[in-house]
């Protein structure tokens, strides 16, 4: 029953190239997902979205890069900071945003909202609002995958924040007693809302935090899309083998306050600008596609403006689409036996 | 058209705030997600980012400006293929107006009626209103009673404990879907023998012995219900499932509704409920009001040997997580059960154990025993009472009471667990809203006493109900 703890020390560095074909979807998708978010922080703003909305904005390499490694038949689970996982899922942004806005046309239609949403066809399996909750959730994924015999892996996203809840350990146990198919990807952000991981964890290295229950861990830098990539394929090809769970721990950073009404007072500016000036995944890719004359200026913009065009219409979907109708309020709650 | 630049608002109650500084100036060159202000509140500062890029065209509200309205245009920022001749036509008409929304997203609201302006308008509109009372929640809980109950010619004698391990090796059998999960089920033969024989019979993938860990395996357990697995998850008792019913309630009730109906979790909690017998206050608890409450949840009681069958068979079957609250003191209680492969019980239906004139006495669980045993001595005393045994606390089944309470006029409910919104209370609720008028004494609730179980056997007996407790409730209700 026990395996070996595989264990790194320091930061995993992309060790292996990307085709330009894969650094351009990269870029792609991460720029959907930041557009997307500062689309959605807009309308927040004007009032169109309600409630708590999480922004993923410079998180966007951590779930690019495991979904490149992962197939469209894996599973994904994760918190309340889900809108980029929905997308990277390819899941259709103006669905995402009418969610938001609390419309009809929305994943839910209407009724989940930022942090409820799901998409059976594209696996994506919420969306869960209380802490650490998805994490046995997406474990019992795994559960059934391995009772089906399927040979598909679930991706358990959860924060550094969850790290410290009970049932993330609880299910650590049962995913390494059974030998569960899933990947515990710690997107370590560095702040539990306004809590410093040095002064909400007694270790800083997450990775390890599967030790006692002989899971291999690795911390990966989580800004840099082909290392995560690279983790995320050894991460897959583990369970794929049958090994039992994983844990990454994606170092990354949110640019912007836990939710939409968070200044983030707890912070520097300094930390924050040295972050999106030197660390910063979308650029990093940029830099890439620009090095590797892949890609010019020109090629770039064309993509922006794509990138653009699409989430402009999903905000448009996403506020002409009606409200849901007034019999939705008692849909949806039992199925019919 | 220059892109406008509106006041955001940090809150969905925030309506105003302070433009405290402008970080960019007209002529600048700005980038999505650059900082260009920043606005300030009594509750906090926040920095507002370009979510466009272009060239600031102008800043319309002076920095230090206080009282500036949400979502009233604050700069313009002019597009690549833009200059400033580009502003002649929106400066003079969107000059700052202190107390007044721009015009343009007035307009959008009301031809939209977007988020902002509908989620405090809706619920109290007269449509929604109208909608609210035409779609009538509570017929979930008026269940269609008048079915009656499939007879049976043939049965054999059972105790609950068999019935229930029979229900679960009959639906394993014919769906690969079903499987049993919990402490001690397969090896040990459960804790309470319930699950005996099951291992040898469908092996340990199947049945799967769990460590002690109940938030966790409730977890897995949902996640696996959410792709459609059929688990019975067992809680040695329900008292250890306080430490999930995060998951049963957030995850496990609520998922469907929040998924807009994509995903169901078809999923069995069950396990003893309410006390046992001196196992103090921290084992001895009843849950049926508190899983009863939540809308997403079905919650079955069984009393009776063909109860615990019929009912857990159809908890397997059906596509909803169930709350199945068992009694350890009747596990070991026999009753005649029918003998035929395809018994199985309506959910959401009460059953009349005795019938009667003068009284309806409600319970379930353990309580329809003591409720029986209470109608033959006031029948000795010359009061008929009608006893009913909810086999299914929610959904509720509101006819079969109100109906019964029509003909006798009085009610007496009977639980083990506490009397603030309990089972009772809510019954009594619902009496009195469909049967008001048939009452000729106030509804009698013989329940748990207001304290935690104590340890001694006096003090544990006086705190539950007995039978001598619904005698004198149901002779109080007659005035006899």
């Amino acid at each position: 029953m026990a395996t070996t703890p595989k264990r790194k020390r320091g930061t995993t560095r992309a060790d292996n190239q990307a085709s330009s074909d894969d650094l351009l979807k990269y870029y792609r998708e991460m720029l959907l997902i930041r557009r997307f978010e500062e689309k959605a922080g807009q309308l927040y703003g004007m009032g169109l979205i309600g409630g708590f909305c999480h922004l993923y904005i410079g998180q966007e390499a951590v779930v690019v890069g495991m979904q490149a490694a992962a197939s469209d038949e894996d599973g994904v689970i994760t918190s309340y900071r889900d809108h980029g996982h929905m997308l990277a899922t390819g899941m259709d942004a103006a669905g995402v945003m009418a969610e938001l806005t609390g419309r009809e046309g929305g994943y839910s239609r209407g009724k989940g909202g930022s942090m409820h949403m799901f998409s059976k066809e594209k696996n994506f399996y919420g969306g869960h609002g209380i802490v650490g909750a998805q994490v046995p959730l997406g474990t019992g994924i795994a559960f059934s995958y391995k009772y089906r015999g399927e040979n598909r892996v679930c991706m358990t996203y959860l924060g550094d924040g969850a790290v410290n809840q009970g049932q993330v350990y609880e299910a650590f146990n049962m995913a390494a007693l059974w030998q569960l198919p899933v990947i515990y990807c710690i997107e370590n952000n560095q702040y539990a809302m306004g809590t410093s991981t040095q002064r909400h964890s007694s270790s800083p290295d997450l990775y390890e935090r599967g030790k006692a229950y002989g899971i291999p861990g690795e911390q990966v830098d989580g800004m840099d899309v082909l290392a995560v990539k690279a983790a995320g394929e050894r991460a897959v090809a583990h369970c794929r083998e049958g090994k039992g769970p994983y844990i990454l721990e994606l170092k990354t950073y949110r640019y912007r306050g836990h939710s939409m009404s968070d200044p983030a007072k707890y912070r520097t500016k300094d930390e924050l600008d040295k972050m999106r000036k030197e660390h910063d995944p979308i650029d990093m890719v940029k830099k890439l596609l620009i090095d590797g004359n892949i890609v010019d200026e020109a090629g770039l913009k064309d993509i922006d403006k794509e990138v653009k065009a699409e989430v402009a219409k999903a905000a448009e979907f996403a506020q002409n689409s009606p409200e849901p109708d007034v019999s939705e309020l008692f849909t949806d709650i039992l199925i019919d036996a | 058209m220059p892109i406008e630049v509106l006041m955001p608002a940090l809150s969905p109650t925030m309506t105003e705030g302070t433009l405290a500084k402008w970080n960019v100036k007209e002529g600048d060159i700005v980038a999505s997600g650059d900082v260009i202000a920043e606005i300030e509140t009594d509750k906090a500062t926040m920095e507002v980012e370009a979510v466009d890029e272009g060239t600031i065209g102008k800043l319309v509200i002076d920095a230090g400006t206080e009282n500036v309205a949400v979502n009233q245009v604050i700069a313009y920022i002019l597009e690549e293929d833009e200059d400033a001749s580009a502003l002649d036509n929106v400066s003079a008409s969107s000059a700052p107006k202190a107390d007044a929304a721009p015009a343009k997203e007035e307009e959008a609201s009301s031809d939209e009626a977007p988020a902002a302006a509908s989620s405090s308008a809706a619920p109290v509109s007269a449509s929604g209103a109208i909608e609210r009372s035409e779609a009538e929640p509570r017929a979930m809980s008026v269940m269609n009673s008048t079915q009656d109950e499939k007879t049976y010619t043939s049965f054999k004698t059972q105790t609950v404990r068999e019935a229930l391990r029979d229900a679960m090796a009959e639906e394993m059998r014919t769906d690969e879907n079903v499987f049993v999960m919990g402490e001690e089920v397969a090896q040990y033969q459960g804790a309470y023998k319930v699950t005996q024989g099951l291992l040898d019979e469908f092996g340990d993938k199947r049945v799967i012995d769990t460590p002690i860990t109940e938030h966790g395996f409730t977890g897995l357990a949902t996640g696996s219900a959410f792709m459609g697995l059929k688990p019975v998850l067992e809680f040695m008792t329900f008292n250890f499932a306080m430490q999930a019913i995060d998951q049963i309630i957030n995850s496990a009730a609520k998922t469907l509704y929040m998924s807009g109906g994509q995903l169901g979790c078809p999923i069995v909690f069950r396990g003893p409920n309410g006390a046992a017998s001196r196992v103090g206050a921290q084992h001895s608890q009843c849950y049926a009001s508190w899983y009863a409450h939540c809308p997403g949840l079905k919650v079955v009681a069984p009393w009776s040997a063909a109860d615990a069958k019929g009912l857990l068979k159809a908890a397997i079957r059906d596509p909803n997580p169930i709350v199945f609250l068992e009694n350890e003191i009747m596990y070991g209680q026999s009753f005649e059960v029918p003998d035929d492969e395809d018994f199985v019980l309506p959910i959401g239906q009460a059953k009349i154990e005795r019938e009667g004139t003068d009284v309806t006495i409600v319970a379930f669980s353990i309580m329809v025993g003591k409720a029986l045993k209470a109608a033959e001595q006031l029948a000795e005393q010359g009061i008929s009472a009608e006893v009913i045994n909810l086999r299914t606390i929610r959904p509720l089944d509101v006819n079969t009471i109100v109906r019964s309470v029509m003909k006798t006029n009085r009610l007496v409910t009977v639980e083990e667990g506490w009397h603030f919104s309990g089972i009772g209370a809510e019954i009594a609720s619902v009496v009195m809203e469909h049967a008001f008028d048939y009452l000729d004494a106030p509804v009698a609730r013989v329940t748990g006493e207001d304290v935690p179980m104590p340890y001694a056997a006096n003090l544990e007996a006086l705190a539950l109900p007995q039978d001598s407790h619904i005698v004198a409730a149901a002779k109080a209700v007659c005035y006899r």
